[in-house]
């Protein structure tokens, strides 16, 4: 179990600056919902927190457990226990899924883990998901359906058993099916050791995950926080009931 | 005097070998025979000598020297203006014969062998190997039954002596010594290399191979192949090869002639991977003649530049091409490769695949030819060129020339360029991959259409290669 500890966190994309000030605290057992309209900056925050190039961090810290993520390249964020479902993974030809989430597992376990127990241990994982087994011998991401992308991105959270998971928009291009067996497998996760990040524009996903706090991001900050009821309160309401209520505080 | 300068030169070159290219090691030099530096006719004649051939051969020679000599280089390149023919020893000879155990081989030779795990691959999935040694084979050996189904494997110079029908018949009738500069210097020089015959309806079930070893600085290898799969036979032929890395260049040059009979497949593969100061100039073609299959599996690591396009002449009706092929160029290594088909029959085929990557400045080139001649009706094309590069400063070129004379044919070109992106490397180190392991997992995925022609334990060791290559090579 380690918390994840962002604070005061400031990030720039190609010059303009697009977290000012974000703070948050993630404790092992934990999930946590973050929503917002686009634009607000929370794939800047998965993508900066898992260490992409391209994202500056001008200001701020962030901490998993002991350890400043911001001083960690990527892989040695992942080893630590960082994972991010990404919302659009990329496409690797040629490379069987097999082949990857065995080299994925080994890495970020440390270990040197035989082919056939490697396999064992994903075909169980692959069950969980309501995957089938060919799936393992197709190519990584090639011409894979919204719903195998997710589901595969799942696949490999339950393998690499992170503490820290940030699940960038994995309802984005789901039919309700595929949501259900997504959130399963999300929740046949959780537990104490697992702290969880959700990000994501609608209520729909926290119907099946159900988040222990809410949180809602505007222009780069989280501009109010509370519990599952504000998620309710966001769908019946709107982003502008907020937008409003934080201009007159003059937060925005 | 020059004898003190050998020493010398020996002591430099174990001083200039550089270590980070895997197979860069080198062993003293304790040989039968060197020859001095440079080449001249007197050399060719006293080569053949000490091979003892017969006239005929060493008449082959000279002439071929005499057009070596006239022959301009080669004019679509530059790349060439900086080998010196006059820095080169034409021909080493580490030992006095070709042997059939290893126990035979002397140490130092033997030793080499080993690290590069050949008698080892022997021991478990070859039908029989030939090893090289600079100039000449010294090691050979094939499996007894594959003796009495009257398969001939050997090195070259053991075949003029004892099948001199066969050699006289088909030597130099696909590639004639006038074919290029190289072609005619190998065809004067030529030494050791393996030569193949398969009996009619006979099935070579499991590879032969060759590995050819230079080790000398400054040395020239010239190895000549010569592969006839008689009708309906089957034999796949493996070819694997390194080098010391030397501070000075080294020159590859070989001449692989094939002839696959009515209905036979002869298929060859190549893992070259010489050390990044060798010249590899090889010129490589098949004759297929009817229902025969060619194919050549490709795969170009190392060097300084390679200049390689393996070709297939498609004879007779029915007659099929498979070209699959690789290029890895690193620094200041080029890899300048590609293919020629000539369909010259009706119904031929001819399937293409080239695979290139180039990193850290290195430049890859696809040079392309295909030929469907006037009569060669029914005929199919299907040609396929990717490039990846990791950098801005890498190059790949694609130079693909058709050259289409009947109407009734079907042909399919395809290229892509690609760069490997970050988003790739992102998304593969935010899984617990060093950068390393994720530029090698896009490479291997990249050329999986070539790895996976290869039998498991070359797949396997390809893959090894790349990641050695790819060490260090971003960020």
């Amino acid at each position: 179990m380690a918390d994840l500890v962002v604070k005061d966190l400031h990030v720039n994309v190609a010059g303009k600056e697009v977290l000012k000030g974000f703070n948050l605290t993630v404790k092992g057992g934990e999930v946590h919902a973050i929503m917002g309209p686009n634009g607000t900056g929370k794939t800047t925050l998965s993508m900066t927190l898992a260490g992409h190039p391209r994202y500056a961090v001008t200001q701020g810290e962030a901490f998993l457990g002991e350890k400043n993520l911001l001083e960690m390249e990527v892989d040695e964020r992942a080893r630590e226990g960082l994972f991010l479902a990404f919302q659009y993974p990329s496409e690797i030809p040629g490379v069987p899924v097999k082949n990857f989430l065995r080299q994925a597992y080994n890495s970020v376990k440390g270990t040197e883990m035989e082919v056939f127990e490697f396999y064992s241990i994903m075909q169980e994982k692959m069950q969980m998901m309501k995957m089938d087994m060919s799936f393992a011998n197709r190519n990584l991401n090639e011409g894979f359906s919204g719903g195998e992308k997710k589901r595969h991105e799942i696949l490999q959270m339950a393998l690499l058993e992170p503490k820290i998971a940030i699940l960038d928009e994995t309802d984005s291009g789901l039919d309700i099916d595929a949501l259900k067996v997504v959130a399963d497998g999300v929740n046949s996760l959780r537990g104490p050791e697992l702290g969880v990040l959700v990000i994501t524009h609608y209520h729909r996903l926290l119907e099946y995950i159900e988040p222990d706090f809410v949180h809602v991001m505007m222009d780069g900050r989280i501009v109010r926080s509370g519990g599952p009821e504000l998620a309710l309160e966001l769908e019946e309401k709107g982003y502008d009931w907020i937008r409003s209520e934080v201009s007159v505080g003059g937060e925005v | 005097m020059a004898k003190v300068n050998e020493e010398i030169e020996q002591k430099n070159a174990a001083l200039d070998i550089v270590q980070d290219y895997k197979y860069g090691f080198s062993d003293p030099e304790n040989y039968v025979y060197k020859s001095g530096k440079g080449l001249t006719r007197e050399m060719v004649k006293q080569i053949s000598e000490m091979k003892n051939e017969p006239g005929w051969m060493t008449d082959f020679r000279l002439k071929s020297y005499d057009i070596f000599a006239s022959m301009p280089m080669p004019w679509w390149t530059k790349d060439l203006n900086e080998l010196n023919f006059d820095d080169i020893h034409y021909y080493v000879r580490p030992t006095d014969k070709a042997v059939q155990s290893w126990d035979d081989v002397p140490d130092t030779v033997k030793q080499t062998f080993d690290k590069l795990g050949i008698p080892e691959a022997e021991r478990n999935f070859l039908a029989g190997v030939t090893a090289q040694y600079e100039s000449e084979v010294v090691y050979h050996n094939m499996r007894k039954d594959l003796e009495d189904l009257g398969v001939i494997f050997t090195d070259m110079d053991t075949a003029v002596r004892e099948h001199p029908e066969l050699v006289k018949k088909y030597f130099s009738t696909v590639i004639p010594p006038s074919d290029n500069k190289f072609a005619a210097l190998n065809s004067a020089v030529w030494s050791g290399g393996s030569f193949i015959w398969v009996p009619k309806g006979v099935h070579v079930d499991i590879p032969l191979q060759a590995y050819f070893r230079i080790n000398t600085k400054n040395a020239g290898q010239f190895e000549r192949t010569l592969i006839i799969g008689d009708a309906d036979s089957f034999v796949h032929y493996v070819e694997g090869c390194s080098a010391p890395k030397y501070s000075t260049d080294a020159l590859h040059s070989a001449v692989v002639e094939i002839v696959c009979l009515p209905g036979s497949r002869v298929r060859y593969t190549t893992i070259q991977n010489w050390s990044p100061n060798v010249y590899n100039l090889v010129t490589k073609r098949a004759v297929a003649h009817e229902n025969a299959v060619m194919e050549w599996i490709d795969g170009n690591i190392g060097s300084k530049l390679t200049m390689k396009y393996p070709a297939v002449i498609l004879k007779g009706e029915g007659a099929r091409a498979e070209i699959t092929s690789i290029a890895f160029a690193g620094t200041d290594q080029h890899q300048d490769a590609g293919t020629k088909v000539f369909h010259l029959a009706p119904n031929t085929s001819s399937t293409i695949v080239s695979k290139s990557i180039s990193k850290g400045g290195g430049k890859t080139t696809y040079r392309g030819w295909v030929k469907v001649a006037d009569n060669a009706h029914g005929s199919k094309v299907n040609v396929k060129c990717d490039a990846l590069m990791f950098d801005d400063g890498s190059v790949s070129d694609t130079i693909p020339f058709m050259e289409i004379n009947e109407n009734r044919v079907s042909i399919e070109h395809e290229a892509t360029v690609s760069k490997v992106s970050e988003d790739m490397l992102f998304y593969l180190m935010s899984r617990g991959l060093s950068e390393e392991q994720a530029t090698g997992l896009i490479v291997s995925g990249f050329i999986e259409p070539f790895s996976k022609e290869l039998p498991m334990e070359y797949a396997v060791e390809l893959n090894r290669l790349i990641e050695l290559e790819m060490e260090g090579s971003v960020g």
